[in-house]
């Protein structure tokens, strides 16, 4: 299912939850959803991102397939999800990328770029590649600091501007109907919700993944992979700032700051992408958007590239191997940047303004969306 | 692996035996065989549904009503066994065993801690159940996600579960039983046990039975819950000279959506706008109070109602202005700019139907709407009038719900003793024959219904039946 028939299915599925609330316990999805009546687009695909995909809704539904109301949230949301990610793309001619094969698309990238640096590096320093280089400008002989952060800084700034202008059109598009009764934005809130991944444990119950027990560890996956890659953010962030702000050239000692970020966090993100991974191969597939395009794969595998080879070039970074592994590892974080606003890691956006859009109509309510009203507490008792 | 939703390799068909039999597979059968399992004894659940529709009605339940001496994290506040008994004769006007209504209620008390140590999680109230918020503990995820908990418990401690295995037969001598066949694709195969526990339901899915009471008109049901609840057990039980407890002529029912499915519509067909419109049937006749009482205390009787009009079919008709006052369905609303098309809409008189309302509306006497009390709206000179938050309808569009009599669980089963063994006719407990839940409600519950009860028997007798089965197994 595709477009505005994926959204009709998708409103009717949260038309029916919308009359039961048994989930209403489990996540943000629920309680957001009962607060309306009626589901624009942009509302729909606000619930999609709200949506953690942690399972358990599937499992507690006593309407799920195959029983003849086949709801199956948990899906039907991915699906939608996938499609906003497109939806909202910056700019739109690049939206097709998500579409398809996703993986292909990142590997490719990654080949090509490596390919590209070994090229430089050979045309800039013949005979230079498989040298060792235990010199502290060793590093910088193959490839000048100033050359590489030119490239990424251009490449990075405009991987922000797109995701900006894509996080633009989602919450204009969430707010296009229904709105929030203020523009007081909550964002500490969704700062502990999303940092936390509060909804990523089915109402405490825990998630699912492979069956029908809520054994599931992503939760764990994530936080290592998220602030893995926060940490790996940070040393690179230290280390520019080392470079131009005190003269200080790499390579640093193990002890010191980008080092002790970079190691740390590219351990948390190997160990953290290779459990998404792992998880993902074993997912049950009635939970997942059967359309996979191979986006989340590509880059979780991106990540746990980035993590691995940044890992590599810590520990062989004296040895002959050096100049290759550089070339592969900054094919990798290129890739990873220039993919960016086209693939799955969109996702951390998308969900954080949801979460931050819910925290907001939890404090101060939604204004009435004519022709429906408010509905009074009393009016709502059912028996039973 | 297990998964969820799809079908359970059956068992095979070789004859075998246990401790404890234990026949359903919802609420009141789990906590049997939980207990008895956790006493020692050997036992098989024999589920006649397929793993996906396992425990039958407890899969649309929400929540279990318990007495309590302090609120705690979810329950607002005490219940008092008092308050408790009180509650019950209220809705059940006396029709109760006394003996075994005042030990349920205190046994009710523990049931919060054994499903919480069991696995089962709850939640806050539900939007729109304030009301319950005291009295009833919210399963987390509903009924099927309560269900999943006990089954993994189950599991876990080694009960063997099988589905798609109902009960064709059992040997009962002299109020005896010795052996159960078991049919469904892997059988039939015979089960010895030492002990049997019934806690298969009531019998509301089997609409041949509902005719022998309610003629043909019960053709036109809708059932609720499971498809399963055909009341075979039962059936065997009686034929085999078990007492009977309830009146069998009685079943719960409410005006739920007509279009919903056949079986199985649960929670969301429900419809609570009978209070914001006029209700009226294929001939465009009103017969009913509409604003009697607040919807809670009158939302049972409705199915009464309609399955008394040509056809078991009426129309809850309301303008724009009510639109939105009442809990969303699944269904949406028939809509139509005026009221004779509404009317074609429906396949009603145009000239009937709207002569219907005009009459309605010339009857109406509006004073200050108020949908939370019992306000002063009403009609002068109707009948039947409709006594509380009468409004014109005259706002475009018009709306209507066809609506039908949903039948959530019959009265009729076995009568029991305080360890959940049947009883006799003549009143001699049977030796090993215990019941369950929906099959033995009846004792307690004779007539109306009090939310969250229906759990809270099954929980008490299941565990009840559980612990003596297995101590008469163990003898």
């Amino acid at each position: 299912m595709q477009g505005t028939e994926l959204q009709q299915e998708a409103e009717r599925q949260i038309t029916i939850c919308n009359a039961c609330r048994y989930c209403e316990g489990i996540c943000a999805v629920f309680p957001a959803l009962q607060m309306q009546r009626s589901f624009a687009a942009g509302d729909i695909n606000y619930l999609a991102n709200l949506c953690h995909n942690c399972g358990a809704c599937y499992h507690d539904c006593q309407f799920s397939p195959p029983h003849e109301f086949a709801v199956n949230l948990p899906k039907t949301l991915a699906e939608v999800r996938n499609d906003s990610y497109a939806q909202y793309a910056w700019p739109q001619a690049l939206a097709p990328l998500f579409a398809r094969n996703g993986l292909k698309i990142a590997v490719l990238t990654a080949l090509s770029v490596t390919a590209f640096f070994i090229g430089l590096i050979v045309l800039n320093a013949p005979g230079e590649l498989f040298r060792a280089h235990l010199a502290p400008e060793g590093f910088y002989a193959l490839m000048p600091h100033n050359t590489m952060a030119a490239l990424f800084g251009a490449v990075f700034l405009f991987s922000l501007v797109a995701m900006g202008m894509g996080l633009r059109a989602f919450w204009a598009d969430a707010n296009a109907v229904n709105t929030v009764a203020s523009s007081s934005p909550s964002i500490w809130q969704a700062i502990r919700d999303a940092g936390s991944l509060r909804y990523l444990d089915g109402g405490g119950a825990g998630c699912f993944n492979e069956d029908d027990q809520p054994r599931d560890n992503r939760r764990l996956y994530h936080h290592l992979t998220f602030y893995g890659f926060l940490l790996c953010f940070a040393a690179t962030s230290v280390g520019t700032i080392y470079h131009y702000g005190f003269g200080r050239i790499a390579p640093y000692p193990w002890w010191d700051l980008p080092q002790m970020l970079g190691t740390v966090g590219g351990i948390g993100l190997a160990i953290g992408t290779g459990g998404l991974l792992a998880a993902r191969r074993k997912r049950l597939p009635d939970l997942v958007d059967q359309r996979a395009t191979g986006m989340d794969v590509a880059f979780i595998l991106m990540l746990f590239l980035t993590a691995v080879t940044g890992l590599a070039l810590h520990i062989l970074g004296g040895t002959a191997a050096m100049g290759v592994l550089l070339a592969i590892h900054l094919g990798v974080v290129f890739s990873l940047f220039l993919t960016m606003p086209y693939g799955k890691f969109v996702h951390g956006f998308y969900r954080f303004a949801a979460l931050c859009r819910h925290a907001m109509s939890r404090r101060h309510g939604l204004n009435p969306a004519p022709p429906d009203r408010p509905v009074p507490a009393a009016a709502r008792i059912s028996g039973g | 692996m297990s998964r969820m939703n799809g079908q359970a390799v059956p068992a095979t068909a070789v004859d075998t035996s246990c401790d404890v039999l234990v026949a359903g597979g919802g609420n009141a059968a789990l906590c049997a065989a939980i207990t008895a399992r956790r006493k020692g004894a050997s036992v098989i659940v024999v589920e006649g549904a397929t793993k996906f529709y396992r425990g039958g009605n407890t899969r649309h339940t929400r929540n279990l009503r318990c007495a309590h001496d302090e609120g705690n994290e979810i329950l607002t506040g005490p219940y008092s066994e008092e308050e408790f008994w009180d509650d019950l004769m209220r809705v059940t006007g006396g029709q109760t065993d006394e003996e075994l209504a005042r030990f349920t209620i205190a046994e009710s008390k523990e049931l919060w801690d054994w499903m919480t140590d069991t696995g089962v999680r709850f939640q806050q109230p539900l939007g729109g159940t304030l009301n319950l918020g005291r009295t009833n503990a919210f399963f987390l995820g509903g009924g099927r996600a309560m269900l999943n908990a006990l089954y993994a418990e189950a599991e876990r401690i080694g009960v063997d579960i099988r589905y798609e295995s109902p009960v064709t037969e059992l040997e009962i001598d002299n109020g005896f039983f010795t052996s159960a066949t078991v049919g469904g694709p892997a059988g039939p195969y015979r089960i010895d046990a030492r002990a049997l526990v019934t806690a298969t339901g009531g019998f509301e899915a089997n609409i041949e039975w509902l005719k022998e009471y309610w003629g043909d008109k019960a053709d036109n049901f809708l059932i609720r819950g499971t498809e399963n609840n055909r009341g075979s057990i039962l059936r065997l039980l009686l034929d085999k000279g078990v007492e009977p407890v309830g009146d069998p002529t009685q079943c719960h029912a409410v005006a739920i959506d007509a279009r919903s499915p056949k079986f199985d519509g649960g929670i969301v067909t429900r419809l609570d706008c009978v209070v914001f419109g006029i209700v009226m049937n294929n001939a465009c006749k009103r017969f009913y109070d509409e604003g009697e009482d607040i919807w809670p205390k009158r939302y049972a009787i409705w199915g009464r109602l309609v399955a008394d009009q040509p056809d078991q079919i009426a129309y809850i008709v309301f303008d724009h202005k009510a639109m939105g006052m009442f809990m969303p369905s699944v269904y949406p609303a028939i809509e139509a700019p005026s009221l004779r098309e509404l009317a074609g809409k429906l396949d009603l008189d145009p000239e009937a139907f709207e002569r219907t309302v005009t009459d309605y509306n010339a009857a109406v006497r509006e004073g200050t709407f108020n949908s939370q009390e019992l306000d002063d709206c009403h009609t002068e000179g109707l009948s039947p009038p409709k006594s509380h938050w009468a409004r014109r309808i005259d706002t475009a569009p018009y709306y209507a719900y066809p609506v039908r009599p949903g039948i959530t669980f019959t009265y009729l089963g076995t009568r029991v003793n305080r360890e959940a063994k049947i009883l006799m006719q003549g009143g001699r407990p049977s030796a090993n024959i215990y019941a369950a839940g929906e099959i033995m409600a009846g004792n307690v519950l004779g007539k109306g219904y009090l939310a969250g009860i229906g759990m809270t028997i099954g929980a008490v007798f299941g565990r009840v039946a559980g612990k003596e089965a297995a101590r008469h197994a163990g003898n």
